[in-house]
């Protein structure tokens, strides 16, 4: 660890810092369909939409219409989705002549963008043609990404609302986080991107003779376009294979920082935004505190275990004071691989600018950790504050007993049908990680995928499945995993890590907008203090984290421990 | 309370049929309504069932014989945890059930007497009792007025009035008539009454569970299914690392990590918290408003008898110009002396006690007893006619027009009206000699006592017939934060209303039957045992002293009963991390010798730490029944400092015990050599 290390490190969290107000302002404001500087362009265009589509902008959802609307369009994205991959022979912008995914690929992968997870069973320049990643992949990445926001707001309404059964129309927040937000950002960041140096072309892959005379093929695209709303959406799908360790999609440590900037801006300032609207700016400071307390724990976890290096490789004649450079890109250095590391598991990014595979086991531990405890640190934009706001009811109802008060969040009581709901999301991640996790490492032709053996083989299966069902994304590397198995099964997690969470989450804010919001008094509970950050990083810890210890301990801690001892696998 | 409380859990007639009782609710029937402890029970079947394996053929039988034992225990201490609970309703509830054995009516038929077993009454039958008969049934008082012992049912020895008409009209079944005869029109059917209500909510038997109760199941059976997962899918993860692990090892670390702590001890929670209240001598009609006492936002109490004492006392002599404070305090003093009043008493104790006055020892010649008419009353002693009473009755008495009165004198009639206060104006002859400054003196303590509820978050609001300015005066000096004055019911019954509107829980008692509608209408109902029979329907508590300011306490009993359902949640979960490191390198460290470095607490050798978790985990919820019966205690200090105070004891400590406790129980398997 060094200096400039740590100062990068602080540098980076003071423009998150910085980012966060003016951003959740702007979007508490555009998101309520408030006008906005952007609104003379654009409010045009919204209307034309809710035109073509027969959206009546005025007619608001209950919990269950929302719900519907939501699947129907994820559905409806689905198949468009799924067709255009299977198809892509037929399809024009395919310069390189790729032939249409297997049913199996194109259905995980079609799932994967659909959810907002972006795990990528395929190498992007390999097998998707420009028209695939323009009108397929990164169509979703917006949309998806604003079904995320959608359902988050309908939530924000539910405490804003009291004695309401509506929570807005899905089809508006839809239309609006897409515009308004994801849109506008997109552009800037994506010209930004072109500015670092990155490609923005229709054109094909380039021939190159090196200069051993080998000849190589080098891909391009448009990178820089979809770079931009793969951080924005905190979606992760690269363009290329190896993601953001790529030099066309991440080529210097100035685009490593907008990549991480861009990745947490708007899930970060979603949480302001949410303290915005309901009226209580420090409730969006508190949750982000928790957010930051983690991510800077992780960091800092993830620096410190790379930088710590590995004695089996010192043995070797390796330098020790170099630490662990293994998988990673010089350029970025082990402070910035860490922190991307951190951010784009804590959020549910998934994007990687170094091979998570090759992290000491303890450094791989912690991406791992921070997708188990449910991705909201930020986590993915919306997803992550609702999941957030679940944990928050599932600590003020464990700890909220203890001032002798039926527990409240934000003035709204929480009691047994919140508790149902708030469980049956809770159940979902363990139960797609450690269900497919344990089947797969009893299945001899699953087993058959992992690419190392020992406790690291067991790691990447439980990578692969943290990281399909908390809709991440990000892969450890390794795992073989486009095969029939892998594909069907983690599209089910995937599955499950969205909508069997995201359905109870309605629920509950179905429940809530309902109740009449009690006034706070010195006897509520206090959810917006240092001692609520405390209370409800213990029960993401505690709640979320515990189920996944002994899985953890067959997998990285063993792994540890062995590379401690010198032994390898 | 807490002397109590040890005393009965020592009692052996409780903890005897207790024991007894725990074995009965082992029943899978009647523990499925416990998801926890239902697991747990099934999973101790299970590890039964190895041992037996174990036995036949030659396996470890001596540890999973100790680990199926140790689970049985677990299931076990949670029934016994329920059962002592209920042990100490149902004796109350034998000595309530002596009360009405055998009880005979004689029943009124068209003129006729008759006399019939209670149990054959039915609503409406007319019934005569006299003295020493025990009233057969719920009823009213038709006819007649009687004292009745009532002590059966509030335990207060001393007898009250009961009569036809007006507000002291109800009596219960099972009390007895001390005096005279009443006739009574019943008002319950038998097996109905409150009584047999009060007998089935001691014991338990009508027991439901509540909401939050509820809720906090749902999270409870969440996280034995979360636990479930992780457990069952170890040994697919296990496999892989070629490790199987028997069912014995698996079964002991899924009941560790589920919340059988809090599952254990969450039905002798709520009944401990009914039975608390009991012992405050209030019946609550159900768990559901015991917790909402907790909730309460706002409490309504009634300004007489709560906030004061109900009776206008004497505070200061204001003479008028020319009288010396001496003269008019023994005016006052001799025209008080033959007075009986409240009012009177209390002149004679100002002139006496703060000014030094002697008692007088000539007697009057004459007494001008106190009349609603005159408003007027006094003594002629002397030749001396000493009047005091209403200002323009005395003003007349003296011969002066209202207007001629001294100026300081009116100024200082405002002065008194003005804090709320009753002047009393005090004349020799046509002499005005000055007032008396009566005033409806605030109970000592409770400005506090409303400065602690008011940390607590809860707004008290004081419910008068006086007129505005005199409620305001009182308001401030009690420190209430709200009044409500000339407060008529529907005055009351708008209010809540308006309160629940913006969310709030209110909290209000009464007697009257006018209070009705108002009692039904607020969250917590508090019915006073002397008030009317459509009070007590109306409200969902009774209480036995009929003490208005029992309110406080009833908010106080259900905060605790909240508390300790929180306190114990967050115990159990936080106990879990302790037994991972116990159980995790216990499992594991034959294949993986580096996890021994898990093995934080130097347990001595796998079996062993399995075996410590288990019966550490059974043994914590013997040893927490004792909270679980007293409650958590309860200050009122604001949510902030009871979180703050009650997550460093029950989170942290939660945290750090068993890691002690665990290493503790390890230390006594090796020194016994149990494994």
């Amino acid at each position: 660890m060094s200096v400039i290390g740590w100062l990068q490190l602080a540098l980076l969290f003071l423009v998150m810092l910085a980012l966060v107000k003016p951003l959740g302002l702007y979007m508490a404001r555009a998101l309520s369909g408030e006008r906005t500087f952007l609104s003379p362009v654009l409010g045009p265009v919204e209307r034309g939409f809710y035109a073509a589509a027969g959206v009546d902008p005025a007619r608001e959802q209950g919990w269950l219409a929302y719900a519907f609307s939501l699947l129907a369009f994820s559905i409806a994205g689905f198949a468009a989705l799924y067709a255009i991959l299977r198809l892509q022979a037929f399809l024009p912008l395919n310069p390189q002549g790729f032939g249409g995914l297997a049913p199996h690929l194109a259905f995980n992968t079609a799932v994967s963008f659909v959810t907002n997870t972006n795990w990528q069973s395929y190498g992007g320049e390999t097998t998707m043609s420009h028209f695939s990643q323009m009108a397929g992949l990164t169509v979703q990445n917006f949309v998806s990404a604003a079904a995320g926001i959608a359902v988050a707001l309908a939530l924000t309404r539910a405490f804003v609302r009291s004695g309401a059964t509506a929570l807005g129309n899905f089809w508006v927040d839809m239309t609006r986080a897409t515009l308004h937000v994801l849109l506008p950002l997109a552009v800037v960041v994506a010209l930004a991107f072109v500015l670092m140096g990155l490609p923005q072309t229709l054109a094909g892959s380039v021939a190159a003779t090196t200069v051993e005379g080998a000849q190589q093929t080098i891909a391009l695209g448009p990178i820089a376009s979809q770079e931009a709303i793969k951080q924005l959406g905190t979606n992760g799908g690269g363009f290329l294979n190896v993601n953001a360790a790529h030099p066309f999609e991440n080529p210097t440590a100035l685009s490593n920082y907008l990549n991480i900037v861009a990745m947490l801006g708007v899930s970060a300032a979603l949480v302001y935004a949410f303290g915005q609207m309901v009226g209580s700016r420090r409730q969006g400071w508190a949750f982000l505190a928790v957010t930051a307390l983690f991510l800077i724990v992780g960091t800092g976890a993830v620096y410190w275990a790379e930088t710590s290096g590995n004695p089996v490789l010192s043995a070797l004649g390796v330098d020790p004071a170099m630490g662990n450079m293994e998988g990673k890109e010089v350029r970025f250095g082990q402070a910035m691989t860490a922190a991307y590391a951190a951010a784009t598991t804590g959020l549910s990014d998934g994007g990687v600018n170094a091979m998570h595979g090759s992290l000491t086991p303890l450094g791989g531990l912690v991406p791992m950790f921070l997708m188990q405890l449910g991705e909201v640190l930020p986590g993915g934009v919306g997803s992550g504050l609702y999941g957030m706001v679940v944990f928050a009811i599932l600590a003020v109802f464990v700890a909220g007993l203890m001032v002798g008060r039926t527990p409240e969040l934000l003035g709204k009581k929480i009691e047994a049908r919140e508790m149902k709901y708030a469980m049956l999301a809770v159940l979902i991640l363990p139960l797609a990680i450690l269900g497919f996790s344990a089947a797969s490492a009893m299945l001899p032709f699953a087993v058959a995928g992992i690419g190392t053996g020992g406790p690291h083989g067991l790691s990447e299966i439980l990578y692969a499945f943290t990281s399909a069902a908390g809709n991440n994304g990000s892969a450890f590397g390794g795992l073989t995993a486009n095969t029939p198995w892998y594909n069907t099964t983690l599209g089910i997690a995937m599955l499950l890590g969205r909508f069997a969470y995201a359905v109870p989450v309605l629920a509950i804010a179905g429940s809530l907008a309902a109740k009449t919001r009690v006034p706070a008094s010195a006897g509520t509970f206090p959810t917006d203090g240092p001692l609520f950050v405390g209370l409800l990083a213990g029960i993401i810890v505690i709640l979320g984290g515990l189920q996944f210890f002994p899985a953890l301990a067959l997998g990285p801690i063993v792994e540890h421990f062995a590379m401690l001892a010198g032994q390898t696998f | 309370m807490t002397t109590l409380t040890s005393r009965s859990l020592l009692d052996p007639a409780i903890l005897l049929p207790a024991a007894k009782a725990a074995f009965v609710k082992l029943d899978p029937r009647q523990l499925v309504r416990n998801p926890v402890i239902f697991v747990t029970e099934v999973v101790a079947a299970l590890v039964t069932l190895f041992f037996l394996r174990d036995l036949a053929t030659g396996g470890n039988a001596v540890f999973s014989g100790q680990v199926a034992a140790w689970l049985w225990f677990t299931v076990l201490f949670a029934t016994f945890a329920e059962a002592v609970a209920e042990g100490r309703g149902k004796a109350q509830a034998d000595a309530l059930r002596r009360t009405r054995s055998e009880l005979t009516a004689r029943r009124l038929t068209g003129g006729r007497e008759e006399t019939i077993a209670a149990t054959e009454l039915k609503v409406g039958d007319v019934v005569i009792v006299s003295a020493g008969d025990l009233i057969p049934g719920d009823g009213e008082v038709i006819e007649g007025i009687a004292s009745v012992n009532e002590s059966a049912v509030t335990g207060e020895s001393a007898p009250v009035i009961r009569e036809s008409g007006g507000d002291r009209s109800a009596v219960t079944g099972g009390t007895q008539v001390l005096s005279d005869v009443l006739k009574i029109r019943i008002a319950a059917a038998p097996g109905s009454s409150f009584v047999d209500r009060m007998i089935a909510l001691i014991e338990g038997a009508e027991r439901q569970r509540t909401p939050n109760e509820i809720a906090l199941s749902i999270l409870l059976s969440g996280l034995t299914l979360v636990f479930l997962i992780a457990v069952v899918t170890l040994w697919g993860l296990a496999g892989y690392s070629q490790t199987v692990l028997s069912v014995t090892v698996l079964s002991a670390l899924l009941v560790t990590l589920i919340p059988t702590t809090i599952g254990g001890l969450l039905s002798a929670i709520g009944i401990a918290g009914m039975d608390r209240l009991v012992r405050f001598n209030v019946i609550a009609t159900s768990g559901r408003a015991v917790e909402a006492a907790g909730d309460v936002d706002t409490l309504l109490l009634d300004k007489t008898g709560t906030i004061t004492f109900g009776n206008r006392m004497a505070s200061e002599f204001l003479p008028v110009a020319g009288v010396a404070e001496s003269e008019l305090a023994s005016a006052a003093l001799l025209a008080s002396a033959a007075d009986e009043t409240p009012e009177g008493r209390s002149i004679v104790a100002l002139a006496t006690g703060s000014l030094g006055l002697a008692q007088p020892d000539a007697r009057p010649d004459a007494v001008v007893p106190f009349s609603a008419e005159t408003r007027l009353s006094g003594v002629d002693i002397g030749g001396r006619r000493l009047r005091k009473g209403a200002v323009d009755t005395v003003l007349r008495f003296a011969g002066i027009a209202v207007g001629d009165a001294p100026a300081e004198f009116a100024r200082a009639v405002d002065g008194v009206a003005r804090t709320g206060g009753t002047p009393l104006a005090v004349a020799d002859g046509d002499r005005l000699l000055g007032i008396v400054h009566l005033k409806d003196v605030v109970k000592p303590g409770i400005k506090e006592r409303f400065a602690a509820l008011r940390a607590m978050g809860i707004r008290t609001v004081m419910v008068t017939g006086d007129n505005p300015v005199t409620a305001a005066a009182i308001a401030s000096e009690a420190g209430v934060d709200d009044f409500l004055a000339e407060a008529t019911p529907e005055h009351k019954l708008a209010y809540i209303r308006n309160e629940q509107k913006g969310g709030r829980l209110i909290a209000m008692c009464g007697d009257g039957t006018n209070d009705a509608p108002a009692l039904a209408q607020a969250d917590v109902g508090v019915a006073m045992q002397t008030g009317t029979q459509a009070a007590r329907e109306a409200a969902n508590m009774v209480d036995l002293d009929s003490s208005p300011t029992k309110l406080i306490e009833i908010v106080e009993i259900g905060k605790q009963l909240l508390m300790t359902r929180g306190s114990l949640t967050t115990f159990s979960i936080a106990n879990d991390v302790a037994k991972y490191f116990a159980i995790i390198p216990a499992l594991f460290v034959a294949t993986y010798p580096g996890l021994s470095a898990l093995n934080v607490m130097g347990l001595s050798s796998p079996q062993s730490a399995i075996l410590s978790a288990v019966i550490f985990n059974a043994l914590i919820i013997v040893a927490l029944i004792p909270l679980a019966l007293r409650g958590v205690s309860y200050r009122p200090v604001g949510a902030a400092a009871l979180l703050r105070r009650n997550l460093l004891v029950y989170g942290v400590g939660g945290l750090a015990l068993p890691f002690a406790g665990i290493r503790l129980v390890d230390l006594a398997v090796s020194a016994l050599n149990l494994v």
